[in-house]
């Protein structure tokens, strides 16, 4: 919790009447709780508060929180919020989403928020599957996933989400993951505390679709060696005895070392605030499939300006210099004459 | 030359003319008819006009694809269309002559750039032999005029370079008609002033190429006798000449301080409905906030995200566009919000014709959405009203909670008339209130909020906005239980709220004033019409009541839902006529609607009827028995 933050509401208040009606067992109900806990931490008010959600498991998040709330069409969250947040930058605007219908139906809106920095806090559940459709796979699917429309294995290369909002000029980048509401509890924080789009990564687990889908990299018994935590400023530094570590050579690849073999110093420290992306483009590459260390954290947090204040500025600026606008005098700014 | 209007004794007097610029896309013939366009306006002439160009922004020059053109007619009484044929053509060049010749009126002028006849540019425009030599231009009255050479002329004195004074050319051609049809030169020279100002070199260039063509004109007798038009007895007032781009967008602008909500655009570049963007961004100062968004789906969704928040959305688009939106559309439909589109037809399917006028998007409107999806469509039908239809589109839209689709067409968009300047203190109030108080209670009492609980008058549901404490509520595009809006699939409540949507739509008929009958009650034939025909079946209207034929005519503003009494008044006649360009899609719904034997009159060519069309279709249906 912040210093300043004081908490006007609990965790109730931000739990609608609704019935949750995901499957049991779905990875969606850890993220619904760390939303609902979080939201009295960061001081703000349910009726200032929109989720924006589109269509997939994931986008039914909005019935279950006491706040305004629209459940609209496949792909389209990101530019109806857009809009929202455009008419109204005093609200704080979430937008649930899923790697279908961010990625694929929805891949340009999402793009062009990102590009923009609207004021946003987009969650991507990310769990490679098509879930309400019943299992086809989605453009987060490895290749050879076998799924009720690739029998033989899909032969789609997958996006890194990550890389995706990178390239899209995202200013605030993150991955978390459903098993750990403490972990998602802090980055939604710094989602939120950042004045632009934030763009959330978590996977997620469908247990009747993709069951584990992410399971040897977060499960408890090989988290230590699979999971990297980025902490801005430290070494990037993991496994159980952090006796491991990620390195930057000389050809300007980062690889995985043995901290005993290269010496601490020679062991990347992270910077989520540095102005260039390549750092935090090739941390979100650093795991190459599911068998390697993945990195979860802010990988880039910047301040570039945001877009529903340069928005407001623009009317602002406008009534200052013009005055507020005149309707008859706006019909008469094309030239005008007199008949008698 | 006289500073003011030259009111020489010796202009032979016209009731009306009909002049078209015709020259190529990089010729400024867009400029130099609206430049006529509002001299004559000022002038106070009533005018109607049809700029005609190319989608290519720059097709090769000297080809008959490359020509743009803009016909203008100006008239002492009132008149609605921009003329069936031009009086006076001006050609620019081969390729103008090529497209445009077989336009003009028997006998009538034909003004030629003689220097662009050369071998080069007669071989891009396939002519095998010089037209101006080989009888193709006998039977019309010539006056070849070496434009290009005495523009070039008239700028060597300012140190204009030859390649660049001959862009003047344009003003050349202006200067020569302003003298043979009397305009006043003062209102030209000072706008060159204004809009090249900043560049002297040419601003002079234009001005004296302008000069250069009047002064012509005077001196030369190949163009002999002079004639004006003289101004219209228009009712008194102050007046403005507009565009149906412009009017619409001054309708929204007008729309949001009536409704005293802010507007949030979204939209998307597409041409004819681009213009309605720009002028809408340059209104910020009346609290206006446009986004040019990624593409159509998002300026839709951007419009229904700004109308949650409590704005009114707005999103502008042609025909492509509103195919795209249309899931959009629905949604509105289901969460029951107030939106607008504004859709501005042009000549379809697919990329089709973008630059002409077509109105075969009005099934589109009506239908085009997936499930039983119905919406309100308002239809404007002459440049000027434009600006009432806006005001009107919104008024259905915030009163009944709903998206709006609005009608225009490409030949309303960029053709002009003279407006007489409405009283802005005459304009409806359309404001309607926001919901912030709980509006029920729950089983122990308590107040809650039920965002589907109906105004019972207007069916609409209760518009509370974010922000607005305790009315936390979620929509979506699920199907809505009645009252409490929580998710509901069980059949009697599906059944339930289609026919509340269906009823919705209904109610708002009841606004509606009496539908009116233009002309002979006791007609054997009526004419029913929409959108821009208007101006064609106004003009066949007169022509044939003055003639003595007695002749009825009804024009809907309204497509969705009909009047309700409009069965009733097209069952009095033997002969429903419904002019459209399109297949005869506002027929086909009347035939069924209220099986009667409407019959249509269609035209799909990219172009607004001529008079005579209508009245020939008319006159063989009074001699059909």
């Amino acid at each position: 919790m912040s210093d300043t933050a004081v908490n006007l509401t609990s965790k109730k208040d931000w739990a609608s009447d609704q019935e949750v009606r995901w499957c049991p067992g779905c990875g969606d109900y850890g993220i619904l709780q760390a939303v609902q806990q979080l939201m009295p931490e960061l001081g703000i008010m349910p009726e200032k508060t929109v989720f924006i959600s589109g269509i997939g498991c994931s986008s039914r998040f909005p019935y279950y929180m006491n706040t305004y709330g629209m459940h609209s069409i496949h792909g389209r969250a990101p530019a109806i919020a857009t809009g929202l947040a455009v008419a109204r930058p005093d609200l704080d605007v979430w937008v649930i989403t899923g790697d279908g219908d961010g990625l694929s139906i929805g891949g340009n809106h999402l793009i062009h928020a990102l590009r923009r920095n609207v004021n946003l806090k987009i969650l991507l559940f990310n769990n490679r599957i098509y879930g309400l459709t019943k299992g086809q796979y989605s453009p987060t699917s490895p290749v050879g996933k076998v799924t009720k429309s690739t029998p033989f294995g899909s032969i789609d290369s997958p996006f890194n989400p990550l890389s995706v909002a990178l390239g899209a000029e995202a200013s605030f980048v993150a991955r978390t993951h459903d098993l750990d509401r403490k972990h998602m509890m802090e980055t939604f924080r710094a989602a939120h505390d950042h004045h632009g789009t934030a763009f959330v990564e978590i996977y997620q687990n469908c247990n009747v679709f993709n069951d584990g889908q992410f399971n040897d990299i977060t499960k408890r018994s090989v988290r230590d060696e699979m999971m990297i935590d980025l902490v801005h400023g430290e070494p990037i530094l993991f496994g159980a005895e952090r006796q491991r570590g990620v390195m930057m050579g000389s050809d300007g690849f980062l690889r995985i070392v043995e901290v005993a073999d290269v010496g601490l110093d020679a062991i990347l420290v992270h910077d989520r605030y540095h102005s260039f992306p390549s750092l935090a483009f090739a941390l979100a590459r650093l795991n190459t499939d599911d068998h390697s260390p993945t990195p979860f954290g802010v990988f880039r947090e910047v301040d570039r300006p945001e877009y529903t204040s340069a928005v407001a500025n623009q009317v602002a600026a406008a009534s200052e210099s013009k005055g507020p606008g005149d309707l008859a005098d706006l019909l008469r700014s094309n030239g005008t004459w007199h008949v008698n | 030359m006289t500073d003011t209007i030259d009111r020489s004794e010796d202009a032979s007097v016209l009731d009306r003319l009909v002049v078209r610029f015709s020259g190529d896309s990089g010729d400024g013939m867009q400029l130099t008819g609206d430049r006529f366009t509002s001299v004559s306006a000022t002038f106070g002439n009533d005018l109607s006009t049809l700029p005609d160009f190319p989608a290519e922004i720059r097709a090769p020059a000297g080809t008959v694809n490359g020509v743009s053109s803009f016909q203008v007619h100006i008239s002492d009484h009132e008149i609605t269309t921009p003329g069936d044929e031009p009086n006076v053509l001006v050609a620019m060049n081969p390729a103008a002559l090529k497209a445009d010749l077989h336009r003009l009126e028997k006998g009538g002028t034909l003004i030629i750039n003689e220097d662009a006849f050369d071998e080069r540019n007669l071989e891009k425009a396939h002519y095998t032999s010089n037209p101006l030599d080989d009888g193709t231009i006998s039977g019309y009255r010539v006056i070849k005029v070496p434009m290009t050479s005495m523009t070039k002329d008239a700028c060597e004195p300012l140190g204009v370079k030859p390649r660049d004074a001959e862009r003047s050319k344009n003003f050349f051609a202006l200067g020569l008609v302003s003298f043979m049809y009397t305009r006043p030169i003062e209102p030209t020279v000072e706008w060159i002033e204004e809009r090249f100002g900043k560049n002297e070199m040419v601003a002079g260039a234009n001005t004296a190429a302008f000069k250069a063509g009047f002064h012509f004109g005077e001196t030369t007798e190949a163009v002999g006798h002079r004639f004006e038009v003289r101004p219209a007895k228009l009712p008194a007032g102050e007046y403005t000449s507009i565009t149906g781009n412009t009017a619409l967008a001054w309708g929204l602008v007008a729309a949001g301080q009536l409704a005293k909500l802010p507007i949030t655009l979204g939209s998307y570049p597409i041409t004819p409905a681009s213009d309605i963007l720009h002028e809408l961004s340059k209104h910020k100062h009346f609290g206006i906030r446009t986004v040019q968004a990624e593409d159509e789906i998002a300026a839709a969704g951007m419009a229904l995200g700004a109308a949650f928040a409590g704005h009114l959305g707005i999103t502008t688009t042609s025909g492509p566009g509103v195919a795209l939106k249309s899931e959009t559309i629905s949604l509105a439909i289901s969460i029951e919000l107030p939106m607008l589109i504004i859709d501005i037809q042009r000549g379809g399917p697919s990329t089709g014709l973008p630059t002409k006028t077509e109105a075969s998007d009005l099934n589109m409107a009506l239908y085009g959405r997936h499930g039983e999806a119905p919406l309100p469509v308002v239809a404007s039908y002459s440049p000027a009203q434009c600006f009432h239809a806006a005001i009107e589109a919104a008024r259905i839209a915030l009163k009944y909670r709903t998206p709006v689709i609005l009608l225009s067409d490409g030949y309303l968009a960029n053709g002009s008339e003279p407006w007489q300047i409405p009283d802005v203190d005459s304009l409806p109030d359309i404001s309607v209130p926001f919901t912030i108080e709980p509006n029920g209670t729950d089983a122990d009492g308590n107040p809650v909020f039920l965002p589907y609980l109906r105004d019972p008058d207007t069916l609409a549901r209760p518009w509370a906005i974010p922000g607005t404490p305790g009315l936390m509520h979620r929509v979506g595009g699920l199907e809505k239980e009645d009252k409490t809006g929580n998710v509901n699939y069980t059949p009697e409540n599906h059944q339930l709220m289609g026919d509340l949507r269906q009823a919705k739509l209904e109610r708002i008929a009841a606004d509606y004033p009496e539908t009116e009958i233009v002309g002979d009650e006791d007609a054997e034939i009526c004419v029913l019409g929409w959108g821009s025909t208007w101006a064609a079946i106004h003009s066949a209207v007169q022509r044939q009541r003055r003639d003595g034929k007695k002749l009825a005519w009804i024009h809907l503003e309204h497509l969705n839902p009909l009047p309700n009494d409009l069965g009733d008044k097209l069952k009095r006649f033997d002969k429903v006529l419904v002019p459209e360009l399109n297949r005869g899609q506002l027929c086909q719904l009347v035939r069924g609607r209220y099986l009667i034997d409407a019959q249509p009159v269609s035209k799909v060519a990219g172009l607004p009827f001529r008079t005579r069309e209508i009245e020939a279709a008319i006159d063989a249906a009074r001699s059909a028995r």
